[in-house]
C-alpha cells in the first residue's frame, strides 16, 4: 500500500503506527507524511486519539505497531533526546519551569550543553511578542504570555517539525487570537512544519493546509483542510 | 493501677498491651466518625506487632546463648522484612520490593557495619540486634516516606516530567527536583529527632541503659550516637532508594511509565 505522502519532501512519515494500552486501542494502523513546511492539523473529538498520536510522534509513547520516519530516518535509530529536539513540542498547558523566562528559554540549549546569548533569548522573545520579558519570573505572566514562552522555549531548540498539542484550548478568546496569530507568523516567516491537534475545525480551517479526521483512533479521512471539513 | 491487681509479669505485660491497644482503637474509632478509615490497616499492624515483637523476644533469648555471627543473619533477615513492609508505601511502582530492600540494606547496613567496625556498636547480640533494628526500622520508615512522597510529586507533575523530556532533557534531570524534594521530606522525622533530641524527647535507649546502670551523662551521649547513625542510615536508604527507582519509572526510550491511571 502507498504511503501517503511518501516522496522526497516528506520530512515526517508516520508508517502503520498504532498503540494499544492493555486491550484499549489508542491509535490504529496512522499512515500519513507531512511535507517540509506544511501544517497538517489532526482534528477529531475528545478521547478520539488525537494526543495519543502526537505523543507517538516524538516518541513520548512507545508504539505498539509501526514505526515514524524523520527525514527519511526511522526515528528508533534516533536517541530519544536528539529525536525529541528535532522534533518539538509545546502542549496544552505550558509547563514553565521555576524561574525567569530567559530560563525557560536557556532549559533545551543546556540539555546539549549549550547556552543562548542574550541577543538569541531577545530574537525569540520578539518572535512571540514578548520584547524585553527575558527577566520576568513566570510566576507573574498571563496564560497567554506563559503559552508563548512555551512556544519560544521550543523554537529555542531549533526543531525541525512542532507538534502543537491543543495550544489554545486553555486560553481565553482574545489570548487565543493572539497565540493563533503567533503561530501562523511563526509558519509563515520560518516555514517551519508543524502538527497541529485541535478539535477546533475552524482553528484547524484558518491554520492548516491537508487535515487528518481521526475517531476512535483510526483516521477515518485525509486530505486538504478545506476537503475534509466540508465533506 | 494494673500493679495493684496484678502480680504476674506476664500478665501484667499483656494487660498492659491490651490497656495501649484499647487506646489506640479508640484513635481509630474517632478517625472513622470523621470517615478517615485506619480499622483494618490498624488492626492488622497492632495483630502482627505484637506477634512479631514476642517472636523477635523469644528467639533473642535464644540467639543469647548462640554465637555472636547469627546476629548478621537476623539483621538480614529484618531488612528483607523491612523492604517488603515499606515497597507497600510504593504501590505501582516497578520493582518496588528489590529497591527498598537494596537501599534499607545500602543505608542501614553499611551503618552498622562501620559502626561495628569502629567499635561504637558493641558485637553482642544484645546490644547488635536490638541497635541494628532500630537503624533498620528507621530506614524502612524513610524508605518508604520518600518512595511514597516521590510517586505522588511524579504522578502530580507528569506534565513538567515530559516538557522537559520533550525539550530533550535526560530522564534522570526531568525527575531530580522531585528526587530531591522525596529525599528532603522523608528525612523530616530523623532530623526532627535530633533537632528535640533531650528537649522534646527522650528516648528509650537511653532509659534502659540508665535502667542497667550506665553513667546518665555516657547514656544521654549513646542516645545521641544511635540518633545521629538513625539519620546516616536513613538518609543514605532515602538516597539509594530514590536514585534506584528514578532509573525505573522510564523505559529505555526515556518515556515515563507511572503515570496517572495506567
Amino acid at each position: 500500500m502507498a504511503i501517503p505522502g511518501a516522496d522526497d519532501a516528506v520530512i515526517l512519515r508516520a508508517e502503520n503506527l498504532g498503540r494499544v494500552v492493555d486491550t484499549k486501542v489508542l491509535v490504529e494502523q496512522a499512515n500519513f507524511g507531512v511535507r517540509s513546511g506544511e501544517v497538517l492539523a489532526i482534528v477529531g473529538p475528545s478521547g478520539s486519539g488525537k494526543t495519543s498520536l502526537l505523543r507517538l510522534l516524538n516518541r513520548l509513547d512507545e508504539p505498539s505497531s509501526g514505526t515514524v520516519y524523520l527525514a527519511g530516518v526511522d526515528y528508533r535509530q534516533i536517541p530519544p533526546r536528539e529525536l525529541r529536539r528535532k522534533i518539538g513540542m509545546v502542549t496544552q498547558r505550558p509547563y514553565l519551569f521555576p524561574g525567569t523566562v530567559e530560563q525557560n528559554l536557556q532549559f533545551g540549549p543546556l540539555q546539549r550543553g549549550e547556552t543562548l546569548s542574550s541577543q538569541s533569548v531577545e530574537t525569540l522573545l520578539s518572535q512571540v511578542g514578548l520584547e524585553g520579558y527575558a527577566a520576568r519570573n513566570v510566576a507573574n505572566l498571563s496564560g497567554g504570555e506563559a503559552q508563548r514562552v512555551s512556544v519560544a522555549r521550543t523554537l529555542a531548540n531549533s526543531p525541525l517539525v512542532l507538534l502543537l498539542d491543543e495550544p489554545t484550548s486553555a486560553l481565553d478568546e482574545a489570548s487565543k487570537i493572539e497565540v493563533e496569530r503567533l503561530l501562523q507568523g511563526i509558519v509563515r516567516d520560518q516555514g517551519l512544519t508543524c502538527v497541529l491537534v485541535t478539535h477546533d475545525i475552524a482553528q484547524a480551517s484558518r491554520l492548516a493546509g491537508p487535515a487528518l479526521l481521526i475517531r476512535e483512533g483510526r483516521i477515518v479521512r485525509s486530505g486538504p483542510a478545506k476537503e475534509v471539513f466540508d465533506a | 493501677m494494673l500493679k495493684d491487681f496484678i502480680s504476674d509479669q506476664l500478665v501484667l505485660g499483656l494487660a498492659q498491651a491490651g490497656v495501649a491497644a484499647l487506646a489506640a482503637l479508640i484513635v481509630v474509632l474517632l478517625a472513622r466518625r470523621r470517615k478517615i478509615h485506619l480499622e483494618r490497616d490498624a488492626i492488622v499492624a497492632m495483630l502482627r506487632g505484637i506477634v512479631q515483637i514476642v517472636a523477635m523476644g523469644s528467639i533473642l533469648l535464644l540467639l543469647l546463648r548462640g554465637p555472636r555471627w547469627t546476629s548478621v543473619f537476623l539483621l538480614m533477615g529484618m531488612m528483607v522484612a523491612a523492604g517488603a513492609t515499606s515497597a507497600r508505601r510504593a504501590k505501582g511502582m516497578p520493582d518496588a520490593f528489590r529497591v527498598s530492600t537494596w537501599a534499607i540494606a545500602c543505608g542501614a547496613g553499611s551503618v552498622i557495619a562501620v559502626m561495628t567496625w569502629a567499635g561504637v556498636i558493641d558485637t553482642a547480640i544484645t546490644a547488635l540486634v536490638p541497635i541494628g533494628s532500630m537503624l533498620i526500622a528507621n530506614a524502612m520508615n524513610t524508605n518508604g516516606l520518600a518512595l511514597n512522597r516521590f510517586r505522588s510529586d511524579v504522578l502530580s507533575h507528569t506534565g513538567e516530567i515530559e516538557t522537559a523530556l520533550a525539550l530533550g532533557a535526560e530522564a534522570n534531570t526531568s525527575v531530580s527536583p522531585y528526587v530531591q524534594a522525596s529525599c528532603e521530606a522523608s528525612l523530616i522525622p530523623a532530623i526532627d529527632s535530633l533537632r528535640s533530641l533531650g528537649i522534646v524527647w527522650i528516648p528509650g535507649l537511653m532509659a534502659g541503659m540508665l535502667l542497667s546502670g550506665s553513667r546518665p551523662i555516657y547514656a544521654a551521649i549513646y542516645q545521641f550516637v544511635v540518633l545521629a547513625m538513625i539519620l546516616a542510615a536513613s538518609g543514605l536508604t532515602s538516597l539509594v532508594s530514590t536514585l534506584l527507582m528514578r532509573g525505573r519509572i522510564f523505559t529505555p526510550a526515556q518515556q515515563l511509565m507511572l503515570q496517572p491511571g495506567r
